[in-house]
């Protein structure tokens, strides 16, 4: 057994230890948001053509659960961790920095994809789905989590009270993620607005995401692919380097 | 791993830590032979803890360095969090996990995947095996203690360091990690206590360091210490007649009782004896025997002269 496996396993026990909370939790939430804007839209909003408002939904609702849940996992854990102090036991053990890198984003994009799938299988319940390039699928879903789980240790690792992380998951991650076409093609959006969405890192994932579901995306997947591997090394690189420093973890 | 058994177990050399321009470690070299049981004194905000978070590396020193085992913790410092086993002063815990499973993770970091007959040794040492399966956050804050004792020393370290372990806790406790503790020490593991229980550092240590305001103002053998501050007191109180001028211009008054710095059994009955001599009366008569506390609020307190004295016999 390395450190690494083990800080994984324990991340992985963290959040499946109060799994109702972590993982049932937020499928339901999805699963209330499929039923009311289905309800709601279906009838007002068409979207890549054939494909019915519902079924396009779900990929983006899906992509929506994997990132959130995946940010969140890591960013509690830290900011947990560091409030009660047993993060202590962390900083003393001789585990490397590019190991506790890899334990927590590791725990937090299984628990990303737990969710995701979740939802999935059970909207399908209620609307089948095509999926047109099951790889395309996978890969946006592990770097859309793998991101956000990153971007999940540098909040965590700034913010030194839960007001400070409360702030950070909801005037940056859940907006970033509403506005990121998981409601809506941004195409259908004003000029201004298409070219806005596009500076929004989330879009890339969710739109990639999507294609591997239909094969139709808003913007070529090869593109979405190149932002999601940006975003990775962007937010992958700055929690490394946090960790690596110590910075506001050893004086 | 390999380590210098040449090396002090722990070596500060010149260490400074400044906040904001404060220094609160203030040039402080010091060695810590392998195998010593080692005692660091000091008033709250001596800078004993954060001495101790520069070794372990969660602190870094604004200037210095210090090694354990001859490895550099700046330059080297997995190497040398294998090396420590560090019991930090806040009470923390996990409050996801039994104790068990606290230990096996911790275990687990330091890549000790079959640890249970330890683990199962630590639990029977610190009383925690009947807590075993126990969520950590149901335990009293002197068990959650006995947990960060057992985190600390899942890998077996060389060195231990204990931060104040025994804040706080029952005597039973105290007790029982102590005998572990010393037990550990004779099969070889250098031990770094900080306490404010000064009577554990004098039955436990055989090295002091006392520091205040950030500088070792003390070093010395825990003997060498007792000896140099080990002035008898005589302390008694007149029932009836009137202090002799001789004694009452050598003794002092505390409270209802005169007290008398004595050197020897043969100095007591010169006292007695002019006592005596004076028609003085005498009752609760106790002759007591200074100990560490006493040396420790000497230095503490005393002149400038006596620290630099005691810096130049270490």
């Amino acid at each position: 057994m390395t450190g690494l496996s083990t800080l994984f396993r324990k991340e992985l026990l963290r959040f499946w230890k109060v799994s109702l909370q972590t993982v049932a939790a937020p499928v339901l939430s999805s699963l209330l948001y499929l039923l009311i804007f289905s309800h709601a839209m279906t009838a007002h909003i068409k979207v890549f053509g054939s494909v019915p408002y519902t079924a396009f939904l779900i990929p983006g609702l899906a992509m929506m659960s994997v990132l959130q849940n995946a940010f969140a996992n890591t960013s509690s854990s830290l900011i947990q961790s560091k409030i009660t102090g047993n993060l202590v036991f962390v900083l003393l053990s001789p585990l490397k920095s590019w190991e506790l890198l890899a334990a927590y984003i590791g725990a937090s994009v299984v628990r990303g994809l737990s969710v995701g799938l979740g939802l999935t299988l059970v909207a399908l319940w209620f609307v089948p789905l095509e999926y047109h390039h099951p790889l395309w699928i996978l890969v946006f879903a592990i770097l859309g989590a793998s991101m956000l789980a990153s971007l999940g240790i540098v909040a965590g690792i700034w913010a030194e009270k839960f007001d400070q992380m409360a702030a950070f998951q909801n005037f940056i991650i859940v907006p970033a993620t509403f506005l990121s076409g998981v409601f809506y093609s941004v195409k259908s959006l004003p000029p201004f607005w298409t070219a806005v969405s596009h500076f929004n890192p989330f879009f890339y994932l969710v739109d990639g995401f999507r294609y591997g579901f239909f094969g139709i995306s808003d913007i070529s997947p090869w593109i979405c692919l190149i932002a999601a591997l940006i975003g990775n090394a962007v937010c992958g690189g700055l929690a490394w380097s946090w960790l690596h420093r110590g910075y506001k973890l050893r004086n | 791993m390999s380590v210098s058994s040449t090396s002090p177990a722990v070596r500060f050399e010149a260490i400074v830590k400044r906040y904001g321009g404060r220094a609160v470690v203030d040039g402080v070299d010091l060695d810590i032979a392998p195998g010593e049981f080692f005692a660091l004194l000091g008033a709250n905000g001596a800078g004993k803890t954060t001495l101790i978070s520069m070794l372990a590396g969660l602190t870094r020193a604004t200037s210095g360095r210090v090694r354990v085992l001859g490895r550099d913790v700046a330059i080297d410092p997995i190497a040398t969090r294998r090396l420590l086993g560090v019991v930090p002063q806040e009470l923390v815990f996990d409050p996801f996990f039994t104790v068990r499973e606290t230990l096996r993770l911790q275990s687990g970091y330091f890549g000790l995947g079959k640890n249970d007959a330890w683990i199962d040794e630590l639990l029977h040492h610190l009383g925690l095996a009947s807590q075993a399966e126990q969520n950590t956050r149901t335990l009293s804050g002197g068990m959650k203690r006995r947990v960060m004792v057992a985190q600390a020393l899942v890998h077996k370290p060389p060195v231990i360091v204990l931060d104040e372990p025994t804040a706080g806790v029952d005597v039973e406790l105290r007790q029982s990690l102590w005998a572990f503790i010393t037990g550990l020490n004779r099969q070889g593991h250098t031990v770094l206590l900080t306490t404010h229980y000064l009577e554990e550092a004098q039955a436990l240590c055989s090295r002091i360091g006392m520091l205040k305001l950030g500088r070792l103002v003390a070093l010395d053998s825990t003997h060498a210490l007792l000896s140099r501050f080990a002035t008898t007191q005589m302390l008694f109180r007149v029932a009836t007649g009137v202090l002799p001028a001789e004694m009452a211009a050598r003794c002092k008054p505390e409270g209802h009782r005169i007290v008398c710095v004595v050197r020897d059994a043969a100095e007591v009955e010169h006292i007695l004896a002019s006592l005596r001599a004076a028609d003085c009366v005498v009752d609760e008569l106790e002759v007591r025997r200074a100990d560490l506390e006493d040396a420790f609020m000497q230095v503490m307190n005393g002149s400038a002269h006596a620290a630099e004295d005691l810096r130049q016999a270490a």
